[in-house]
């Protein structure tokens, strides 16, 4: 199966049971690559996690478009793997449980899951925590195992939504590390939510801006890394020159964001 | 130590049991000592009143709660998951949830006769209510990431209510259900007064109605404890369950 996502002008509004409809997102148009890893940046309330939910397939597409390999989304799907800022890990149940889940829904027989399930552990360094549950875990070792979960499936598309909004710094930057060599052996579309700048540029190949709410995709810049990103890519002048550019940018629209908020 | 230490109070109150009739401060035959009805419980039990009483009261609650847990359970999280239902049912729980169930017990009686039969059906109704506003609340809450990480793994609908919302929700389940294992003891007793024929409620009015309030008492003592152990029971086996909580 293709990779390639399309949205097309695509809007979404939100209506709560109580209060007013919010326009979430305002004819979204945009073209994610196959293989390529895609930062959706924008101030908090943008509507880019919506983007992703829709994406998804968890929400339905109200209006305008939105297709996955030339078919369009109509529903939640194991070519779409997801990674959610709070984990979203089943806590009744093992890190190994966890990570099964998703191999026995595609059915696979049971010594090919063990394997597999087993293999993912050792991939993002649980090996002797098989049998932990959820909250025996700390932050970085519970996403370690929401993203093992989520690619043991093998999904073509990895969708992730902030998924180290809640680690510290340190641990952010190893999980950016890990997730950088794991791309590198088994490449995939990724469509990564973030606020964080640095963030978006160290680890994409585009990064798009979204702005203030109405959500709409305001500028997209290639940042066109060679190949995987060393470490030291940080200190030099054109990642810091990209970062100030698109702070500046993502700034705009979060004071804009905060002008709305006070009016009301 | 600790465990004495906790039930000190008990101790104390079984003390002034045996004391205060003893001593005239209350009617002893309103308030036999607890020594008497201490003999008179071990008569119950040499006599095997108590064995085929407190076995018939068993089996009626367990199968009549069984049955509340689990159409109580499933009632409740299809509520939380198909609003049609929600607004056709809630409603009728809503009205029912303050009425003292045991008032249906005649209704029982006149439906399915003097036996089990009514005495289940009364445990059952009394049970049902609670157990379901605690798995309708219970599901209600479940965390939709959790939902849509196991839709996104391939699960169908109808999986994700059995494999993600019944087991989020089942801290909430766990905890109606104590409430309604507490509810359960009240329905069966009372049933039994009404009903007669057996059990340890029937045995405890039998002996009160024949004058022996010796044994009446240790009736009572004896529905107490049981109904004691098996909230503690209940407690234990709670903890088990959870433990995947912190």
């Amino acid at each position: 199966m293709s990779g390639g996502i399309s949205f097309d002008s695509v809007s979404h509004t939100y209506r709560p049971a109580r209060g007013r409809a919010v326009l979430a997102l305002d004819r979204v148009s945009l073209a994610v690559r196959e293989r390529e890893f895609l930062a959706l940046l924008g101030p908090s309330g943008c509507g880019k996690s919506t983007l992703l939910y829709l994406l998804g397939g968890f929400m339905p597409v109200e209006t305008g478009r939105i297709s996955v390999g030339g078919e369009p989304v109509t529903g939640p799907g194991p070519d779409r793997g997801i990674v959610f800022q709070n984990f979203a890990l089943f806590p009744w149940k093992t890190v190994k449980q966890n990570i099964l889940y998703g191999l026995e829904k595609q059915k696979l027989p049971r010594p090919e899951r063990e394997k597999r399930a087993q293999e993912f552990i050792d991939l993002v360094h649980l090996t002797g925590f098989e049998d932990s549950y959820p909250s025996q875990l700390s932050g970085g070792m519970k996403q370690r195992v929401a993203i093992a979960r989520t690619l043991a499936i093998d999904p073509a598309i990895l969708l992730m939504d902030e998924p180290f909004g809640a680690l510290d710094a340190q641990t952010r930057g190893l999980m950016h590390e890990e997730l950088l060599g794991i791309m590198e052996h088994r490449p995939k579309t990724v469509v990564f939510v973030t606020h964080d700048v640095r963030e978006a540029v160290y680890l994409a190949d585009r990064v798009a801006v979204m702005s203030a709410r109405p959500g709409r995709i305001k500028e997209i810049v290639e940042i066109g890394h060679n190949g995987r990103p060393a470490p030291e890519v940080v200190k030099s002048s054109e990642f810091i020159d990209k970062v100030d550019y698109l702070w500046d940018s993502v700034r705009k629209e979060a004071l804009l964001a905060q002008s709305q908020k006070s009016d009301g | 130590m600790s465990a004495l230490k906790r039930y000190f109070p008990i101790l104390l109150l079984g003390l002034l049991w045996e004391i205060a009739p003893r001593l005239h401060l209350i009617d002893p035959e309103s308030v036999p000592p607890l020594s008497t009805v201490a003999v008179a419980w071990w008569n119950l039990l040499r006599s095997g009143d108590l064995a085929s009483n407190g076995l018939s009261s068993l089996q009626n609650l367990v199968a009549g709660l069984a049955l509340g847990v689990v159409v109580g359970t499933a009632l409740g999280v299809l509520m939380a998951w198909y609003k049609p239902l929600d607004e056709l049912v809630h409603p009728v729980v809503r009205a029912l949830y303050p009425m003292p169930k045991s008032a249906l017990i005649p209704v029982m009686i006149l439906w399915l006769g003097l036996g089990s039969a009514s005495k289940i059906a009364s445990i059952f109704i009394g049970c049902l209510l609670p157990v379901v506003l605690s798995a309708y609340n219970g599901a209600r809450g479940v965390d939709r990431v959790l939902v849509w990480s196991a839709l996104a793994a391939g699960a169908t609908r109808r999986a994700v209510l059995w494999e993600v919302v019944v087991p989020s929700a089942l801290p909430e389940i766990l905890a109606g259900t104590r409430n309604a294992l507490a509810l359960s003891f009240i329905l069966l007793v009372s049933s039994e007064f009404v009903i007669g024929q057996r059990g340890l409620g029937y045995l405890i009015s039998f002996l009160g109605e024949g004058g022996a309030y010796d044994a009446m008492f240790a009736g009572v003592l004896t529905v107490a404890t049981v109904g004691f152990l098996a909230d503690r029971i209940y407690l234990a086996i709670m903890r088990r369950a959870l433990a995947w909580r912190e």
